[in-house]
């Protein structure tokens, strides 16, 4: 019992993790209809600036706060300097031109930090475990993310509902020449929203810093994931974004935990322990394939495309 | 004659002739390794022509072509860990099993249009990489090495590299050939048609949904070739073969050289493949160039270098 | 000319090049990570392998010493190519390094292939051991089984009688807690294999590993890793609960991250920086001299180790090195002085040898250092080496 709400806070944590890396996809997406993989870099940058900025400032929070400046920033330079020129594009130029950014990226990186990585450690307040129900202890740090992200989405959720700037977007998710027809400067709300996409992808990546490391080509793996909960949600949908990457965060997390004693059953430890992780990681995937043959626009399509 | 014609034909031409004469150089120069670069040149430019013929002339966005590496190289890696040697099994296996494969996810993918298509390929490249991934008998994530590379008759010995990398390249020059009759054949007309204007072709009575699938599995089972002639060429096989990246790196190759140009992924492979051996021994950080000269390409240069190699003598592409 | 070009390429089909001259100097390739996470874990075998051609005059029986560095990115592809370009391109005599066993199973077969010694400074997979053993295949670490033995035995005494394995899902992985479980008598609760090198968030490892309510927990990760889950291991509030028990996961290099987390945790090794022998005396200052603010690890002494075996092997052929079969010889006599004292290789070109116990204090300056508590095992051998076919 105890093991089953344990590895469902880290199915919670790791889903509300990746539904602020598909938010930002997911708002690009709908709105520009732009396939940005170059996403991950920004959730690798997150990460970088947030473990120079924490040993510069020597706090952990500040650093946060800093690198996330820094990626908004960043995030807006890319949209004006490169992103820009690639709307009303077609897709395969979106995924070259994006892959490029990718390289470019990583290199940079690699030229700024150095091929060895860095590492954020957490402040000790945050490296405890604390009691959440009688008997059960969970980490105080994932129980921090969960508030962020929860924060983060309810922050979200008030501004695309309730704000002009969240009317203007659901506007441009559903029809794009409407918004510039009602005289809105779209250029800017198309560099605000990427830079709102970055943000949260760096928010993604500084938060992951502690528990993983700070490395060149870490935004690679999650960013396919976060693209999958993306289709799988529906292009432009929060909504769907948030209910999808939920679904892959218990898919991961509950498969690794429970597939290999299930499959220990049929095969030996060794065999079971290979291939426990890797169908859990095929089961996402398998979602996505299924989700798209019977609903070729994600569960909350946005209709427009 | 223009001048056009001129400089890209005397490219070509050097081409396909220096292509055959690497192994005399490198036995000369005493380089061995040039040989083992140029065969990797020579079979991911077979991969890339594969890729080709769907992205470039279909107009089909698979964003999961490594996976027929993959697959091609499983087939002969796991046939040969079982002991199971002779080539005239592994490679017909090898194609078939990645034909099936394309006909499998090429059934279900080509339901879907634009973005959802890049994904659902993409999805099920990552499915046959974690598949492979989690067989622990054939080594899961640590992959496979292949001790025996395949046999056939005598004369044919591929752990000879020269007569491996004249065997490839024969390949290499035969599929090319193949893809070239087949875009110009009729088929090739409605599969072209279906990727400027696919409603007029359905309305003009072709079935564009099955001339598309058996172009995407056609592509699929020549890059399963590739994968066979990979696995042989690195002795190894893992499943790092058919990352996403590796998707990516063959959609760059097609794109550099120049889409839907019988001989544009030669220039594509070579010129990466080149490029990324001699900028990464002058300089660690080549791929900061290369990205963003990506990007421009995208921008600028739809032609890629075969449209570069039209436009340098002055006729428009 | 058509027949001509014919003619030239059937001729050089089928003639063999002739075989090199006399060497000129030694020329060796070093396989290691030198970029990303474990990065720092290449670089100490470098500069600790550095140390060692510094102490030998930069010279080998006379010959100067020429090293080309290849950076594998801790993946098996990688270090399979860079493997084949030092034996094609840059036709060294000998190839060194390799931290990681799935990188050193990819890269035998051309090594062997071509008859170029390969020395595994770190690597130790089972394979190398019993079935693939060969006559140019040799090693200054030990065999991934024997290090987790050492700490099976030791838990034994520490009268443990329940563990929970964690590890890493490679070839090492499997091999360190397959270690543990042939010499420990107790029972053996669970067992959890992680993605590698991906997979850095053990929370739902830790979780079962908690549930489980075993006496002890054993667990494997190098480089960086180590770091995460020692302190995810706090994290879950498992410190001072459950006690840890450990192989090649604290070192000198990440000891720096680990700080307090550490401290107390024991782990087995084979060799440690306190080794009361005049080499590792040399050894230790000198590499703290050399490089300040660094520390010399077991990585580095092994490649060290490695650097003075291929001298002595230089020296003994006096520089000839195209009689394999002397060299190979001279090689195995291992006639050098090894920085954990005595050094013989077994049959199979493993290495027969102690092992410690290594605790984690704060020493007077307060700096995190490892120091040596006991000798676990003596002249301890791989259990694989019955199935080589070298006798």
């Amino acid at each position: 019992m105890t093991l089953l709400v344990e590895q469902c806070l880290n199915g919670l944590q790791f889903g509300l993790l990746l539904f602020l890396l598909a938010a930002g996809l997911t708002l690009v997406f709908g709105i520009m209809d732009l396939v940005n993989l170059a996403h991950g870099s920004l959730y690798m940058l997150g990460a970088y600036f947030a473990a120079t900025f924490a040993a510069w400032t020597g706090s952990f929070v500040l650093g946060a706060l800093l690198a996330l400046g820094a990626t908004l920033l960043v995030g807006m330079a890319v949209e004006v300097v490169a992103m820009r020129r690639l709307y009303g594009r077609d897709h395969l130029d979106h995924v070259l031109g994006t892959f490029g950014l990718i390289l470019f990226f990583d290199e940079a990186v690699r030229l700024l930090w150095g091929p060895e990585g860095l590492s954020l450690p957490l402040p000790p307040w945050l490296n405890t475990a604390v009691q959440i129900l009688p008997g059960i202890y969970y980490s105080s740090y994932r129980l921090a993310i969960i508030v962020v992200t929860l924060a983060v989405a309810a922050f979200l959720y008030v501004l695309v509902m309730r704000t002009r700037i969240g009317m203007l977007i659901r506007a441009g998710a559903s029809n794009r020449e409407m918004v510039g027809a009602l005289g809105v400067n779209i250029k800017l709300l198309y560099t605000l929203i990427f830079g709102l996409g970055a943000a949260l992808a760096g928010l993604a990546g500084l938060m992951q810093a502690p528990i993983l490391t700070v490395q060149i080509g870490m935004g690679e793996n999650i960013l396919i994931l976060a693209f999958v909960i993306t289709v799988i949600g529906g292009i432009g949908s929060i909504r769907g974004a948030l209910v999808a990457a939920l679904f892959v965060g218990f898919i991961d997390t509950l498969g690794r935990a429970f597939f290999p004693d299930l499959l220990r059953m049929a095969l030996s430890t060794a065999a079971a322990s290979t291939a426990a992780p890797a169908l859990s990681s095929m089961l996402i995937y398998l979602l996505m394939a299924v989700v798209l043959v019977f609903k070729p626009e994600g569960l909350f399509s946005t209709g427009n495309k | 004659m223009t001048p056009a014609w001129n400089v890209r034909t005397a490219t070509v031409v050097l081409l396909l002739t220096a292509l055959p004469l690497v192994p005399v150089y490198t036995r000369l120069a005493h380089d061995p390794f040039l040989l083992t670069l140029f065969t990797r040149i020579v079979i991911m430019a077979l991969a890339a022509v594969s890729l080709n013929l769907i992205l470039g002339y279909g107009g089909m966005m698979s964003f999961g072509h490594a996976a027929y590496l993959g697959i091609g190289g499983y087939a002969v890696g796991m046939l040969a860990h079982e002991g199971i040697y002779s080539g005239l099994v592994q490679w017909p296996l090898a194609l078939a099993a990645s034909a099936l494969f394309a006909l499998v996810i090429g059934a279900l993918s080509l339901r879907t249009r634009g973005v959802y298509f890049i994904m659902i390929t993409l999805a099920f490249a990552q499915m046959a990489y974690y598949v492979v991934a989690g067989i622990a008998r054939y080594g899961g994530d640590d992959g496979l090495t292949i001790y025996k590379r395949s046999q056939f008759f005598s004369p044919l010995d591929l752990s000879n590299k020269i007569q491996f990398y004249y065997l490839c390249l024969v390949l290499l020059y035969g599929v090319t050939y193949l893809v070239w009759r087949l875009v110009n054949s009729r088929f090739g007309m409605v599969v072209r048609g279906a990727r400027s204007n696919e409603i007029r072709m359905r309305a003009l009575g072709f079935p564009t949904y099955r001339y598309k699938l058996v172009c995407f599995v056609i592509a699929g089972t020549l890059c399963g070739l590739a994968g066979a002639l990979l696995a042989n060429h690195n002795d190894f096989i893992s499943p790092a073969t058919m990352y996403w990246t590796r998707s990516g790196d063959l959609i760059v190759m097609v794109v550099l050289g120049g889409m839907a140009s019988p001989l544009g992924p030669w220039f594509g492979a070579l010129v990466l493949l080149v490029l990324e051996e001699a900028l990464s021994s002058i300089t660690e950080y080549w791929q900061i160039i290369l990205g963003p000269l990506l990007l421009l390409i995208v921008l600028f240069a739809r032609g890629g270098i075969d449209g570069l190699l039209r436009t340098i003598g002055g006729k428009r592409a | 000319m058509h027949k001509a070009l014919v003619t030239m390429g059937a001729a050089l089909l089928l003639t063999a090049s002739p075989a090199a001259a006399q060497n000129k100097s030694v020329k060796i390739g070093f396989v290691s990570t030198f970029s990303g996470p474990t990065a720092v874990i290449g670089n100490n075998m470098r500069d600790s392998f550095e140390l060692a051609l510094d102490h030998l005059g930069r010279k080998m029986g006379g010959l100067p010493v020429e090293v080309i560095y290849e950076d594998d990115q801790q993946k098996p592809d990688v270090g399979k190519q860079k493997t084949d370009k030092l034996i094609e391109s840059d036709h060294v005599d000998f190839i060194v390094g390799y931290i990681w066993s799935n990188v050193l199973l990819a890269s035998i077969k051309p090594a062997v292939d071509s008859k170029t010694f390969l020395i595994t400074a770190n690597a130790g997979p089972h394979e190398i051991a019993g079935e693939l053993c060969s006559p140019y295949i040799f090693s200054t670490s030990w065999q991934n089984d024997q290090t987790p033995q050492a700490m099976g035995l030791y838990m034994n005494q520490k009268g443990v009688k329940s563990v929970f394995l964690i590890g890493p899902n490679y070839a090492a992985g499997k091999d360190m807690l397959a270690g543990v479980a042939s010499t420990f008598k107790g029972k053996i609760v669970g067992q959890e294999l992680t993605t590698w090198p991906s997979q850095l968030d053990f929370s739902a490892e830790l979780a079962k590993a908690k549930a489980a309510n075993p006496d002890a927990i054993f667990v494997f990760y190098p480089g960086k890793a180590g770091v995460q889950f020692l302190s995810q291991y706090a994290q879950a509030g498992l410190k001072g609960k459950i006690p840890l028990y450990t192989a090649f996961t604290i070192d000198e290099l990440s000891l720096p991250l680990q700080k307090d987390l550490a401290l107390g945790v024991p782990g087995a090794q084979e060799w440690v920086n306190d080794l009361p022998n005049e080499a590792n005396k040399r050894f230790v200052a000198d590499f703290i001299k050399k490089y300040p603010g660094k520390k010399p690890s077991f990585y580095g002494a092994q490649s060290y180790d490695a650097a003075m075996l291929i001298a002595s092997a230089v020296t003994a052929v006096k520089g000839d090195l195209s009689d394999k079969e002397a060299v190979r010889k001279a090689l195995e006599r291992a006639d050098f002085k090894s920085v954990r004292g005595k050094f013989r290789f077994g049959n199979n070109h493993i290495p027969i040898q102690d092992f410690y116990l290594q605790d984690v204090v704060k020493d007077a300056n307060g700096d995190y250092v490892l120091k040596t508590v006991t000798t676990i095992v003596k002249d301890s051998q791989d259990n694989f080496h019955d199935k080589c076919p070298m006798k």
